[in-house]
């Protein structure tokens, strides 16, 4: 690794930072499905935190992701507060979208959060159309398209990187493989053994990096990033993870051999870069409590705000259908 | 017949809708930097467009601001809806409306839905362009009117102009809409010359336009089908029946104070489309008229559509399956008699 790849401590710290933010809101939000306080359609992004807390430190506020229903990692990591995702969630007035997205499509412009989609494989072409924008307006933004393994199997992502590679877009396609597509694992429904190797039909770069290792993930991003923003065009990334929770609340897992599971939960990608800050003395283990513990605090205090918050009024079914409300 | 030819064809005072795209196009490019286009062949190095709608526009404008793209629905509209949420205002064209189904889930879960599920966040101005139309042998998957389905999905808006002049400003009002806009163009009327758009002249989305008044009959259309419903009426003014033709323009929003206004002087309806006639936009609009004017109807509500088959090949079948004059004038007929 060049060593001005390497991110800084600084910057490592707020990658940590990041990823605990990810792992403790999912705490909180599958306790709080569990326990029946909340009820909504929540995709567990445990396991995958180092992914977009990694990519997001490479990227201003100003640059685009395009994420899917598992996205609140994506989402958090690129800056939505808490305090307008949270209501959110749980289908508040005051959530981002005023309670009318809810969880699989959380939008939050400010922070560069376009559009979450829940249907798999659509982020990329509308990505794409961000891009686009991007070299006719000459801002320099770079737009990331998020996705899963499953994606790479459905048309929209082949058109999708054609179009970029061919036009050059300032788009980067993350793959997040998380090695199952729904109930199905990768080798049963994927003809290629890494997704990145769809990126040579397209001439465009791609890369597997390990995706629960920062300090790995870290330089890939960043020539990808770096690519994209100097007019190069497209890169494929596809980093490796592991899906903790199955594929929604309630989802038993029995597709996954325990044995598995097992090898990956010990591969704790948290727990691991949490150790390597304190032996590589990048932070004290009291430095990383306080983080936590912070952490902890904010998230359920943004939780408490939005349980008490109220429903939007019923006069919304006609707003925002149009730009104008709907009479008829 | 390219579009030069088509363009000297017409007279000065007359042109086509196929020209009077062009212009809108134009017109808009030049006015608004942040309109852009995109689509199969609509740049000049293939051609224009199909049928050279787009003629002009990449060499005028740029290539950057007009693009032809893949045959690649999902990623034009993608494409198209990316770059709106960026501040553009694109319009794509999908070439056929047939075609539309491979781009569905762009048009309908995301184009159509990204302004509600945002909470107005964000929105789509788009404009997706498609040209339909049973008649030139095409069989059943070129020619299909698809414009229910669109109409039934919230968010969209769906206009489906039968004149060149309505063709150019309701281009124009899409373009500027903040919503996206199905366009419907018809090939069998598209080189049909007809008035030019008066200087400064609006063509609002959600207007019908009162295409032939009169007094006995109202025959709501659209599309191709306003002209099939004139040659109707001319026929009937003949027998002393007096049909008024609301050109509804727009299907979604539909005007439905042109339409009831017309009824409660008529009060006799008869509604045409091109689509078949099992849940089309005819159901929609006879339900409403029901529901408003029942008891002053002196008659049922008519409608007139396609049999319920894809489009057919061969030509008698063809010709039989889109509603012509002839059913038209029976419909009207069985409400005077």
């Amino acid at each position: 690794m060049k060593e001005s790849n390497r991110p800084d401590g600084a910057t490592q710290l707020e990658i940590f930072r990041k990823m605990t933010l990810i792992k403790i809101n999912d705490e909180h939000a599958r306790k709080l499905v569990r326990t029946g306080r909340a009820t909504m359609q929540y995709y567990s992004p445990r396991g995958q935190e180092v992914i977009p807390s990694t990519i997001s430190v490479l990227l201003d506020r100003e640059d685009y992701i395009c994420t899917i229903y598992r996205g609140t990692h994506d989402m958090l990591a690129k800056g939505v507060p808490l305090r307008e995702l949270w209501p959110e969630l749980v289908g508040r007035a005051n959530g981002t979208c005023k309670g009318k997205g809810g969880p699989m499509h959380i939008t939050h412009p400010k922070s560069g959060v376009m559009v979450t989609t829940g249907i798999v494989g659509s982020s990329m072409p509308i990505a794409n159309g961000l891009a686009w924008a991007s070299l006719l307006s000459e801002d320099k933004r770079v737009t990331i398209a998020y996705f899963g393994d499953g994606a790479s199997n459905i048309g929209a992502f082949h058109e999708a990187l054609n179009m970029a590679s061919l036009w050059k877009l300032p788009v980067v396609f993350v793959c997040q493989n998380n090695r199952y597509a729904e109930h199905t694992s990768y080798g049963a429904c994927t003809a290629v053994k890494q997704v990145s190797t769809r990126a040579m039909a397209y001439e465009m770069p791609g890369i597997t990096v390990d995706g629960n290792d920062p300090l790995a993930l870290y330089p890939v991003a960043q020539d990808a990033i770096e690519r994209a923003r100097s007019g190069q065009g497209p890169t494929l990334i596809e980093a490796m993870t592991y899906r903790f929770h199955g594929h929604h609340m309630g989802d038993d897992q029995s597709y996954i051999p325990p044995e598995e599971m097992k090898a990956a939960m010990a591969k704790d990608p948290s727990l691991l870069f949490r150790a390597k800050l304190i032996a590589d003395r990048i932070a004290t283990e009291d430095e990383l409590a306080a983080i936590e513990a912070d952490t902890e605090k904010e998230v359920s205090e943004a939780i408490e705000y939005a349980l008490a918050s109220p429903f939007p009024d019923l006069s919304e079914l006609r707003r925002d259908v149009y730009a104008y409300e709907v009479t008829q | 017949m390219s579009a030069a030819t088509a363009a000297k064809s017409v007279n000065s005072d007359t042109y086509s809708m196929l020209e009077a795209l062009r212009i809108a196009l134009d017109t808009a490019m030049e006015q608004d930097r942040r309109v852009i286009v995109l689509g199969e062949d609509v740049a000049d190095p293939e051609g224009g467009g199909v049928l050279g709608v787009t003629r002009g526009l990449s060499t005028k404008f740029g290539s950057l601001r007009v693009r032809t793209t893949p045959i690649s629905e999902q990623a034009i509209i993608g494409a198209a809806i990316g770059a709106s949420l960026g501040g553009y205002l694109p319009v794509a064209e999908i070439m056929l409306m047939n075609f539309t189904t491979v781009a569905m889930d762009m048009i309908v879960n995301h184009a159509a839905k990204l302004r509600f599920m945002s909470g107005g966040q964000t929105h789509v101005p788009i404009t997706i362009r498609m040209l339909t139309g049973a008649g030139f042998g095409a069989g059943g998957q070129h020619t299909d009117y698809l414009e229910a389905w669109f109409a039934h999905t919230a968010g969209l808006k769906v206009v489906a102009p039968a004149t060149p002049a309505d063709a150019e400003g309701l281009m124009l009002s899409c373009i500027h809409d903040p919503d996206p806009c199905l366009f419907i163009e018809n090939l069998q009327i598209y080189r049909t010359p007809g008035p030019r758009l008066a200087k400064g002249q609006v063509i609002p989305i959600g207007k019908a336009a009162i295409s032939r008044p009169g007094t006995d009959v109202t025959v709501v259309a659209h599309s191709r089908m306003v002209k099939e419903a004139h040659t109707a009426a001319e026929k009937l003014a003949n027998e002393g029946v007096s049909v008024e033709i609301i050109d509804l323009r727009t299907i979604s929003p539909w005007d439905r104070e042109a339409v009831l206004n017309s009824v409660a002087k008529t009060k006799r309806a008869v509604i045409v489309h091109e689509a078949v006639r099992n849940f089309g936009i005819g159901a929609e609009i006879a339900a409403v008229i029901g529901e408003e004017l029942f008891g002053s109807l002196k008659g049922p509500v008519r409608r007139v559509g396609a049999p319920f088959c894809p489009v057919p090949y061969s030509k008698p079948l063809e010709t039989a399956f889109v509603p012509g004059p002839e059913k038209i004038e029976a419909a009207v007929r069985s409400l005077i008699d």
